[in-house]
């Protein structure tokens, strides 16, 4: 195997994708899981249901309607194509939307249970400090959260390097552009390329079997304060 | 002054919590009855982490609510100080973390010599560095207050600050309480459902059952009131006495206390003389008496006194209670068959002889 015939792109773009995700999800996901832990709606359930669906839904069915949705007719895709020129079915602004969706869960699950663990009890100590909702948030209940912001990272990270089916109906395969690496890894397994295939396997397994160990790791030495 | 007028109407599933009153606040105001009294809900509707629909609440000259008028200030607008039930330390920060967390906040000038202050009246000078999941129950108990009195509060809410604490660790807080009020003056609602706390601590009580207000006034007036019996029990009932130390008397181990020209003995405690010592006189101990008869019994407390009431207050038809003059009012509970007996009536001229005395602080 040669090692200058090896194509970088498809880590580079996965890694970006992954990156770019996980900003956008934590930009969304804190305030609809700070919305959900503390919300008194009955339709709670409902909410619930939605943010998980993704957990459950084929990939494809995702990344169908998302297709859909992004296309130059649908209701996403239209306005931005008026307003910017282009469509986003196909570009990586596309997958960024499509894996957010896709990721949303893995963000969304450990910042609602931890926002839930905290409760509401440190957050009235600190308005009766004097602390307004907006600076008792950043001062009490996001350092207390720390570790479930660092779990939310590391899964919607995690969960959206390895993402197939969303990102190959929404994304396509253009080289350079919206090939990430699990569609790589496909196309060489298809091609027979069984040496290319185990290295960027080899290399995903052990790079996510890394983070996690990571992960929990850190989990062990920095438990939960709740006092 | 601190006139505190507040009208709450709550409802929940199980009780409805309904408030109309006015009260001057100074010094302990002790919030006593059964839990699920409506105590709690009362500390939370004044610090407004809960928001009753038609509230009213003015202390002093600062309305905080008045939905007439569609007045609701946030809780982090209103000077108040709140010690939790379960004090709600941030377990992110350490204990001067916890303490300035308020103090940054609320207080601009001379912050550093209120916080000396603070930190030397709770005793915290040792603490300051302790991260707060290491501290102890009763630590961890002032820093609570501390950090609460470091916002100079016009109103300091605690609400049951001791429950989760055992009688001795009770014993060594109560005085930092104390002292808190002696130098920083501040009015505190206190929730307690711990007799002993009451008799320690409350200047004015508040007795609450089922979501309302049963009675208030300066502790003496309360637990006096044989009415009242059904709510405060038995063992409360009674007369309260601030009283002075005058000596020790090293022959026989006695403490004498003196109140009105009055002078009783009790067994030694270690008290300095010229301190105030509270004292409690149940109205099952006092015993009536035409004669004196110190010479007759074992009695050591012996008061002329005169009767000006006499109340079927008990249910059973047994007992009734006696309320006598001794400079002021104090309540014996006695048969019905001794009053006829001995034919007591108000304006006879009697003696009273105290069999117990009970010392505020010792009482559980």
């Amino acid at each position: 195997m040669n090692l200058f015939s090896f194509d970088f792109q498809p880590i580079i773009i996965t890694l970006q994708l992954a990156g770019v995700t996980v900003v956008v999800l934590m930009i969304f996901g804190i305030p609809i899981s700070w919305w959900l832990a503390h919300t008194r709606t009955r339709f709670r359930p409902f909410f619930e249901a939605v943010i998980a669906l993704p957990l459950v839904l084929p990939p494809t069915v995702l990344g169908f309607y998302l297709l859909i949705l992004l296309g130059p007719d649908g209701w996403i895709g239209k306005p931005v194509e008026a307003m910017s020129g282009s469509t986003l079915s196909f570009t990586f602004t596309g997958l960024v939307i499509a894996s957010t969706f896709y990721s949303l869960p893995f963000v969304v699950q450990p910042l609602y249970n931890t926002f839930e663990t905290i409760g509401k009890d440190p957050l009235e100590a600190a308005w009766t400090l004097g602390a307004s909702k907006w600076d008792a948030f950043w001062t009490v209940a996001s350092p207390m959260a720390l570790r479930g912001y660092m779990t939310a990272i590391v899964m919607g990270f995690a969960h959206t390097l390895g993402e197939f089916g969303v990102v190959l109906m929404v994304g396509g395969s253009i080289p350079g552009k919206t090939k990430v690496l699990s569609i790589e890894i496909y196309d060489k397994v298809e091609t027979l390329d069984y040496n290319h295939a185990h290295l960027l396997s080899g290399g995903l397994l052990a790079f996510t079997f890394l983070v996690l160990l990571t992960v929990y790791y850190i989990n062990r030495k920095f438990p939960i304060n709740v006092s | 002054m601190n006139l505190l007028s507040a009208r709450f109407n709550l409802e929940f599933d199980d009780f409805i919590f309904n408030v109309d009153f006015e009260i001057s606040v100074h010094g302990f105001t002790v919030l006593f009855g059964p839990s699920g009294s409506g105590k709690t809900s009362f500390l939370r509707c004044i610090s407004g982490l809960e928001r009753a629909p038609e509230g009213f609440f003015r202390i002093g000259d600062e309305i905080w609510q008045d939905e007439d008028r569609g007045i609701f200030v946030p809780t982090n607008e209103r000077s108040i100080g709140y010690v939790f039930q379960e004090l709600r330390l941030f377990p992110n920060l350490d204990v001067e973390g916890n303490l300035r967390y308020g103090l940054k906040r609320r207080t601009r000038l001379n912050s550093n010599t209120l916080f000396n202050q603070v930190v030397e009246i709770m005793g915290l000078e040792s603490l300051l560095s302790r991260h707060s999941g290491n501290l102890s129950g009763g630590e961890k108990q002032r820093v609570a207050l501390a950090r609460s009195l470091l916002t100079r509060p016009r109103l300091l809410l605690m609400d049951e600050p001791l429950a989760a604490l055992d009688t001795k660790r009770k014993q060594e807080i109560l005085p930092y309480f104390q002292r808190m009020q002696s130098e920083l003056n501040i009015p505190v609602f206190y929730v307690s459902h711990s007799l002993g706390e009451v008799l320690q601590l409350a200047d004015t009580m508040l007795l609450m059952d089922q979501g309302k207000i049963i009675t208030s006034g300066p502790i003496q007036e309360v637990l006096i009131h044989p009415n009242l019996r059904k709510y405060l029990g038995q063992t409360l009932i009674g007369t309260v006495l601030d009283t002075t130390v005058v000596r020790q008397d090293e022959k026989f181990q006695l403490t004498v206390l003196k109140f009105n020209n009055h002078t009783l003995y009790v067994p030694h405690r270690s008290v300095s003389p010229g301190k105030q010592l509270r004292i409690h006189i149940r109205a099952d101990d006092v015993i009536l008496a035409v004669e004196p008869m110190e010479e007759l019994t074992s009695v050591l407390n012996v008061l002329p006194a005169q009767i000006i009431d006499v109340r079927d207050s008990y249910e059973d038809g047994c007992k009734v209670d006696v309320t006598l003059d001794i400079g002021c009012p104090l309540l014996a509970s006695i048969t019905r068959k001794s009053l006829i007996n001995l034919n007591l009536k108000p304006g006879n001229n009697i003696f009273a002889h105290i069999k117990a005395i009970r010392m505020a602080n010792e009482v559980d």
